[in-house]
C-alpha cells in the first residue's frame, strides 16, 4: 500500500464519517459545521484527482458560500428546532435499509463492469488543466452554450431567492 | 496508484448518506443538507471519471462546475422558501407542512 493510498483512506473516513455526522447529529449548527468537513474532505480529493480548479472552486463556493448560507438559514428558523425531541423520522431505520440497498445495489452494478479496477494513465509533461478547462468553457466546439445556459440559471435564481424571501410588511 | 473503483466505492456510500438524510431527516434545512451530500458524491465520479478516462476530454470538469452552479442556485431557492414558510407558518419541520396533501 502506498502512501497515496493511505491518504486517500484517511481522507475517504473523514468525508463519510463527517456525513454521518452530518445526517445524524441532533443541533443542526453541529450538522453544517460538520457539512464543511465533508466539503473540505471532497476538495482534497479534487486536489488529489487532479483537479485543481474545482478543488479551489469547492473551498470557495461551497464551504464559502453555500455552507455559509445554510448556517444563515439555521440561525434564522432554529427557535423552536432546539428541544423538540427526535430529529429523525419514526420510520428511519426503513430508510437505513433503504440507503443500504441503494449502497449495495451500486456496488453489485460496477463491480460488473470491467473498467471498474482500472488506473489512471500519467499526466503528460506539460499538461495544463486549468487552461483546457477555460478553453473548453468558452470554445463555440465544446461547453459555450451550458456556460451561459448555468448563467441564466444563476440569475433566475438569484431573482427568484429574492422575490420569496422578501418580507412584503 | 489508487484505482477507480475506490472513488466510485466512496461516492457511492457518500451518496447513500445523504439520501438516507433526504428521507429521515424532519427538518427541511436538514433534508436540503442530505441533497447536498449527494450532489457532492456525484461530483467526484464526475471528476474521477475525467481523470481515469481521456484528461483531454474536458466533459467532466464542465459538468461539475454546471453541478456547482445548480447546486448554489437549488440552495438559495430552497433556503428562501424554507425562510418564507417559517415566516408564514412558523415552523420549518417537513411533516407539518401540508398545506397541499388532500
Amino acid at each position: 500500500m502506498t502512501a497515496m493510498q493511505i491518504f486517500f483512506l484517511i481522507v475517504g473516513l473523514i468525508i463519510l464519517g463527517s456525513a454521518l455526522m452530518v445526517v445524524t447529529t441532533g443541533n443542526l449548527i453541529h450538522a453544517a459545521l460538520w457539512l464543511i468537513v465533508t466539503l473540505f474532505g471532497v476538495a482534497v480529493l479534487y486536489a488529489i484527482l487532479n483537479a485543481s480548479f474545482l478543488a479551489v472552486v469547492q473551498v470557495v463556493v461551497y464551504i464559502g458560500a453555500i455552507a455559509i448560507l445554510f448556517i444563515f438559514a439555521v440561525m434564522l428558523t432554529h427557535k423552536e428546532m432546539r428541544d423538540r425531541g427526535p430529529q429523525l423520522n419514526n420510520g428511519w431505520w426503513l430508510n437505513a435499509v433503504i440507503a443500504l440497498l441503494t449502497f449495495g445495489g451500486l456496488f453489485w452494478m460496477l463491480r460488473s463492469w470491467n473498467g471498474f479496477l482500472k488506473s489512471a494513465a500519467d499526466l503528460p509533461a506539460s499538461y495544463d488543466g486549468v487552461a483546457q478547462l477555460g478553453r473548453a468553457l468558452i470554445s463555440p466546439d465544446a461547453f459555450v452554450l451550458p456556460f451561459e445556459v448555468a448563467s441564466v440559471l444563476l440569475l433566475a435564481a438569484l431573482v427568484g431567492a429574492v422575490y420569496i424571501a422578501f418580507n412584503r410588511k | 496508484m489508487i484505482p477507480l473503483s475506490w472513488y466510485l466505492i466512496l461516492s457511492a456510500a457518500l451518496f447513500s448518506i445523504g439520501l438516507f438524510g433526504v428521507l429521515s431527516r424532519k427538518n427541511a434545512v436538514a433534508i436540503l443538507l442530505g441533497i447536498e451530500l449527494m450532489l457532492n458524491a456525484v461530483n467526484i465520479n464526475l471528476v474521477s471519471f475525467w481523470r481515469y478516462g481521456d484528461v483531454a476530454q474536458m466533459a467532466g470538469q464542465v459538468f461539475a462546475i454546471i453541478v456547482f452552479a445548480v447546486a448554489a442556485s437549488e440552495v438559495a431557492v430552497g433556503l428562501a422558501l424554507v425562510i418564507s414558510v417559517y415566516r408564514r407558518r412558523n415552523t420549518v419541520i417537513a411533516d407539518e407542512l401540508d398545506l397541499m396533501k388532500w
